[in-house]
């Protein structure tokens, strides 16, 4: 939805805040959030699968996986997920300043957003590249020392990580420039932004994408015995 | 349901009917561009519609194939390679490209704004992405096919698809992913619009089932494809970059792949089917002229159906080495969701009951639906009963049983839907008595072709066998089989010749040629207006609120000229659809 | 030609199967047409321009709607329960059941006896004796399936699966692989030799079919090797993404990724077999393994090899008698291995 909003952009002097299909700003407002909504259903689907399978293979496979998931840095972890709390904060901060049409807070609180965001993306980055240079990447060049715990249950449990780590991580991305754009529309008052809606959506789906990590840090890097 | 439009006072006046000739949504603007880039749902529908029927196109030939090959249990046309290739393409084509978006992205997009009494769907331009990433994942499909086609069955089933296979599994794959996403914009729109975008006045039970249908089915869509969506990737990331979920050698479960799979594609087959039981039920209550018996269970059932839908798919895997348990709760659930599917059976019969049947060609399909969903949906039945699955499973049993409730059933359908809203989209009636005899022609041909097919699957045939020379008794079956499938060829092919001469050469239609109620038929014109309707209609009294004795009096008062409402002083009078 | 209508009854649960399907098969039909004769009475009463009366015509009646449902529940839960009785039967073996082990892989059958007797996509058993299969595929699923049975279960690699029966009727059965699995999936069967008790003792005494006779030709010997080592699952009837088309090879020019070439003969293929990595033709990878082969079955398959027709151009049938997985009516015979 954002994006539609951007292409209508270049024409900015032939809209109205309305569109045609539309009877009111109310029920547009309503419909949008409705929409976003359903569109988070869906993307609770998409992760939802990827839970499953990581509970069964961890079920079948926990001893395995508890010693596997020591060679993840739950420091790391934790700072990201500190930081991503804290971008959740600044973007319910967001929609506030932009309920009291305060723009200048609410892009700061934007810009803080989405600076997290890409601290997130960077922390990750040593993560994924220290992983990768201990070979522990699934595929062809995987190697796999550790004691007791057979290479194919570590690959399994690091196909698992990466998997759902990196989707997670593609919808921080997402989130990064989504964010982006509703902070320069609002920078320069594009017409389609009347009031908090919009920012409203962008920040429930930054709370989904928040939300998903909370779910993701215990599971791969806290793991009870 | 009676419309009062604000600015006019009957739903469509005469002038406005004859003004849509000149001024309508297919006329208002000519250029490519003014379609490619249009956000008008009724466009957009024209757009599904051709590109779905081109795709339905290369499914049969597909099938054809299959046919002709398996005439001879030695084969005489292909090798194994092309003939897995073939059913495979046939399959996919035929549930991703035809049958999943066919009523709901063709008659969904064109008709739920106009029974809802909306000016559009909720995000026009997420229905324009739709049929765009349609598009793409077709043009990627058809690039797989030429580039060596795909030969693991539409299944997909690690770990032959992940690592074995040769062909071009990846690009199928992410055809496949990106025609999710298509049906995932469709739906979120549906979900939206049907939500808030009513017309004063149009209460939840004052909606069409046909609305309600297509409810139920988007609730599904949102549900289910995602999960299929994301396990598809799993698929090429373990194709490709060899990181294995599915994998046995990393230890991973291909039987969890099997698990993700059917989670989708079991309530799939109630996207496909849902829709079509929404046509129905339009169809029955205009061609009853009788409210649809038992209103509100038909709608619930859909609800039931799309509910009950997410919880049996295990029932496609009772030999595949899940447990024991596990496959009787499935085989136990899958009991109860035939149920919602008796309900409406029972219902749509009954509708004829105290009303005046006009025997005209959409309620010949709706009547052929009826009988072979019915048979259809009972063979089903075999196979949710887990003890005699085990020996049909696999088999063509199973072919039979699916092309009943999807050809026979949702095939009909669509081509009912054709039939009956075709004077909407395009302001033209086909010859009504070709029409009819040609439905007569399908049914025959259709159970000519898919009969036998229950025989030798009992018989133990099993399912994508390029060669049976080894059990050379089931050689008859399959002759009777391709016998009936030139036949059904015939009837699929006539309709495209006359529908599409009438756009040129058929009487134009008046704006509700069928006496029918609803939104779409009392308050637009024939083809409707860009804008849909002269104003928001606001909605008073019952949906269906037809009048059977009144119509039979009114006929026996007046000549009746074919087509009972509205149109007969426009209209050079057919003769077909006359009652004596 | 013979026209059969139901499969043979040959197995313990064809019985009990056959009875459940005949009434559900009843049941189907009583619904179909009690569909049809309501749909067809009804137009006929109602159809436009008769003389029925319509006078307060009925919407909704839920009394009717909880009658249909119930009725439908009821029968449905009666079949499900038959047919979970059934199911049970089918995966609980009894202790007593005879074991075999079955390897599926693309595109055959290996079955192993306990006393070590080995079999290629056939399997003798004795009549009236419960036999159950331990299952394992080497690659992609397949399904063990004879329909005369009435059973069937999936062959999963990674993980064994079982099946059991107890056949009931002397003869030859079909055996198909019911899961696709590729190429030849169709081709990927063969038969159940049900044989009476003592006939069968008989046949394990003497090891099976593979010992009684020496193999009639070396090039028959070289079939079975060729089916044992399941060449053909890389070798097809023409040229293929993995491998070469063994077909027509003999005295054909080859060429190799390093450039030279040879004409092949028995000595090619015999440094093909034991040194593939040597030369690798021309357009191909590295994939074959090294096989250790005595002297005799190199040339044994050597010999097959020179008998296999010219490959397939793309797009004919294969029907050549040669085709290495076509399935035999004949017992295979053929000489012990490894
Ligand atoms: C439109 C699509 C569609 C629909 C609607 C259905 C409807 C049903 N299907 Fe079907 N099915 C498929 C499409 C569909 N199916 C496909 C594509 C496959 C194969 C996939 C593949 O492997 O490629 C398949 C395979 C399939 C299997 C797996 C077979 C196997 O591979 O072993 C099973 C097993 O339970 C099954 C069961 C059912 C049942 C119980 C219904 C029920 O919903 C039917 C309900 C309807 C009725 C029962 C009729 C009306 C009722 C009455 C007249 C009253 C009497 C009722 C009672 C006594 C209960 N189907
Ligand atoms: C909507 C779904 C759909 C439809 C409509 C059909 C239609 C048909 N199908 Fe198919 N079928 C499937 C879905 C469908 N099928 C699926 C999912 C499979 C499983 C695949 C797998 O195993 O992976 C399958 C498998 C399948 C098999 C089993 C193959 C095997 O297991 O080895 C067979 C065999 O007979 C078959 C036959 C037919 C026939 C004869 C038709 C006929 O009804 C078709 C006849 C129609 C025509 C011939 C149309 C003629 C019209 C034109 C040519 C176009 C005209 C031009 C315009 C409209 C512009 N189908
Ligand atoms: C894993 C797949 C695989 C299997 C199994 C396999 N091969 Fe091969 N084979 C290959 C490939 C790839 C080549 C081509 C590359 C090369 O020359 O080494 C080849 C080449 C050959 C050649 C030379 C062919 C030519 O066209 O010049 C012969 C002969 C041969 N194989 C025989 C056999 C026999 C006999 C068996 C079974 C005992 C067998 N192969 C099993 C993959 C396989
Ligand atoms: Cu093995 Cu099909
Ligand atoms: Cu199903």
């Amino acid at each position: 939805m954002a994006l539609g909003n951007l292409i209508r952009y270049k024409r900015k002097q032939e809209v109205d805040a309305v569109y045609e299909q539309y009877e009111e700003l109310g029920q547009q407002q309503e419909t949008y959030v409705l929409g976003m909504w359903t569109f988070l259903v869906t993307e609770i689907m998409f992760f939802g699968v990827l839970f499953v399978a990581y509970i069964l293979y961890r079920w079948q496979y926990q001893p395995y996986f508890f010693a596997v998931h020591e060679e993840l840095d739950y420091k790391m972890g934790a700072l990201n997920t500190v930081n991503l709390l804290f971008s959740s904060f600044t973007m319910a901060l967001a929609v506030h300043f932009a309920q009291l049409r305060k723009k200048k807070q609410q892009l700061l609180c934007l810009a803080i957003t989405m600076g997290c965001a890409a601290v997130f993306m960077i922390i990750k980055y040593f993560e994924y590249s220290k992983k990768i240079e201990h070979g522990l990447l699934p595929g062809p060049n995987f190697v796999w020392t550790g004691e007791g715990v057979p290479a194919n249950i570590a690959q399994l449990f690091f196909s698992l990580y990466f998997c759902m780590t990196g989707l997670h991580g593609i919808h921080v991305v997402i989130g990064l420039f989504v964010i982006g754009g509703l902070a320069f529309m609002v920078a320069t008052d594009h017409p389609a932004i009347t009031d908090y809606v919009p920012t409203e959506m962008v920040g429930l789906y930054w709370h989904f994408v928040d939300l998903v990590w909370i779910f993701l840090y215990p599971l791969f890097y806290l793991m009870p015995r | 349901m009676s419309a009062v439009p604000l600015q006019s006072k009957s739903p469509v006046t005469e002038e406005a009917q004859a003004k849509a000739q000149g001024s309508n949504y297919l006329n208002a603007g000519h250029t490519l561009a003014s379609w490619l880039l249009t956000k008008d749902h009724k466009r957009i529908a024209v757009l599904y519609l051709i590109s779905v029927s081109i795709f339905f196109a290369i499914g049969s030939i597909a099938a054809m194939m299959i046919r002709l090959e398996l005439t001879s249990p030695r084969g005489t046309l292909m090798t194994s390679e092309t003939y897995n290739k073939a059913f495979t393409a046939h399959g996919v084509v035929m549930i991703f490209f035809f049958l999943i978006p066919a009523i709901p992205a063709v008659f969904g997009n064109f008709l739920i704004p106009l029974m809802i009494g909306a000016r559009d769907l909720a995000f026009p331009r997420l229905n324009l992405a739709s049929w765009y990433m349609y598009m793409v994942a077709g043009t990627m499909f058809i690039v797989a096919m030429l580039r060596g086609g795909v030969d693991t069955g539409w299944t997909f089933y690690t770990p032959y698809s992940s690592i074995y296979s040769n062909g071009e599994v990846t690009l199928t794959l992410l055809a496949a992913f990106i025609a999710g996403f298509s049906s995932i914009f469709t739906g979120v729109n549906f979900i939206a619009t049907i939500h808030k975008m009513r017309a004063p006045g149009m209460t939840w039970w004052r909606l069409p089932l046909y609305v309600w249908s297509h409810y139920a089915t988007s609730v599904i869509i949102i549900l289910g494809t995602p999960v299929v969506a994301i396990t598809l990737v799993l698929v090429i990331v373990e194709r490709v970059g060899k990181i294995g979920i599915f994998s046995p050698e990393l230890g991973g479960d291909p039987v969890l792949f099997q698990h993700m799979f059917w989670f989708y594609s079991h309530p799939a087959v109630y996207i496909m089917v849902l829709p079509a039981m929404g046509v129905i039920s339009e169809i029955m209550g205009c061609f009853s002229r009788n409210k649809v018996f038992g209103y509100k269970f038909v709608a619930m059932s859909s609800m039931g159906i799309a509910a009950l839908g997410f919880v049996v798919w295990g029932h496609h895997m009772y030999v595949s080495s899940q447990s024991m348990y596990q496959g009787i709760v499935f085989s136990l659930l899958s009991y109860l969701v035939a149920i919602p599917s008796a309900i409406k059976i029972f219902n749509w019969a009954l509708t004829m009951y105290k009303g005046s049947v006009w025997l005209a060609s959409p309620m010949i399909y709706a009547l052929g639906f009826i009988g072979l969903f019915t048979l259809g949906g009972l063979t089903g039945l075999y196979l949710a009963s887990i003890g005699t699955d085990v020996h049909l499973t696999a088999t063509y049993f199973v072919v039979a049983h699916f092309h009943y409730v999807m050809v026979g059933g949702t095939l009909m359908a669509y081509l009912g839907a054709l039939h009956f809203w075709w004077p909407k989209m395009f302001g033209r009636m086909y010859p009504e008595n070709v029409a009819k005899y040609n439905a007569l022609l399908v049914f025959a041909g259709f159970n000519l072709t898919f009969l036998p097919q229950f025989v030798v699957g009992y018989l133990g045939m099993p399912r994508r066998y390029h060669y049976y020379y080894f059990a050379p008794e089931f050689q008859i079956y399959h002759i009777m089989s391709t016998a009936g499938s030139s036949v059904l060829a015939i009837s699929l092919i006539l309709p495209a010749f006359y529908l599409i001469k009438s756009l040129k050469s058929g009487p134009i239609a008046p704006a509700n040629p069928w006496g029918a109620k609803g939104l779409e038929w009392e308050a637009t014109t024939s083809p409707p207006d860009k804008h849909n309707f002269a104003g928001i209609p606001v909605v008073e009294g019952d949906v269906y609120d037809y009048n059977a004795e009144e119509e039979e009096r009114r006929l026996r008062g007046e000549r009746f000229d074919g087509y009972p409402h509205g149109g007969a002083d426009q209209t050079p009078t057919p003769k077909e659809g006359v009652v004596k | 030609m013979n026209f059969p209508i139901v499969p043979e009854q040959a197995s313990s649960f064809a019985l009990e199967y056959d009875a459940l399907f005949y009434v559900i098969t009843g049941l189907t039909v009583f619904f179909t047409l009690f569909v049809f004769v309501m749909c067809m009475a009804l137009i006929i009463k109602y159809r436009r321009g008769s003389n029925a009366d319509r006078s307060n015509p009925m919407h909704h009646n839920t009394l009717i709607e909880v009658t249909w449902s119930f009725i439908s529940l009821v029968l449905g839960l009666g079949i499900f329960t038959w047919g979970a009785k059934i199911y049970m039967e089918m995966r609980e073996a009894p202790d007593d059941a005879m074991e075999i082990f079955v390897i599926g892989k693309r595109w055959m059958w290996h079955m192993q006896h306990s006393n070590g007797v080995r079999e290629n996509n056939e399997l003798h058993i004795p009549i009236g004796v419960p036999v159950k299969l331990t299952m394992i595929s080497q690659d992609v699923t397949h399904a063990f399936y004879v329909p005369q049975f009435r059973t069937q279960f999936h062959v999963v690699p990674g993980r064994y699966t079982t099946m059991w029966f107890k056949a009931t009727k002397t003869g030859r059965f079909n055996l198909f692989c019911n899961m696709h699995c590729g190429t030849q999936h169709s081709e990927m069967g063969g038969y159940v030799y049900v044989l009476p008790q003592n006939e069968w003792a008989e046949w394990m005494k003497n090891g099976g079919n593979r010992f009684k006779a020496a193999p009639k030709s070396l090039a028959e010997a070289g079939k079975n090797l060729y089916e044992e080592f399941n060449c053909a699952s890389c070798h097809g009837e023409r040229d293929g993404n993995r491998a070469p088309s063994l077909y027509g090879l003999m005295g054909r020019k080859r060429e190799f990724t390093d450039g030279s070439s040879v004409v092949a003969d028995t000595d090619y293929i015999r440094q093909s077999i034991l040194k593939p990595e040597g030369r690798i033709v021309k357009g191909y990878r590295n994939l074959m393994q090294p096989y250790n082969f005595s002297e005799e079955q190199i040339l044994s398959l050597a010999e097959y090899i020179n008998t296999l027709g010219s490959p397939m151009p793309a797009g004919t049938s294969a029907t050549a008698p040669a085709n290495p997985t076509a399935m035999n009516a004949t017992p295979i015979t053929g000489a012990p291995t490894r």
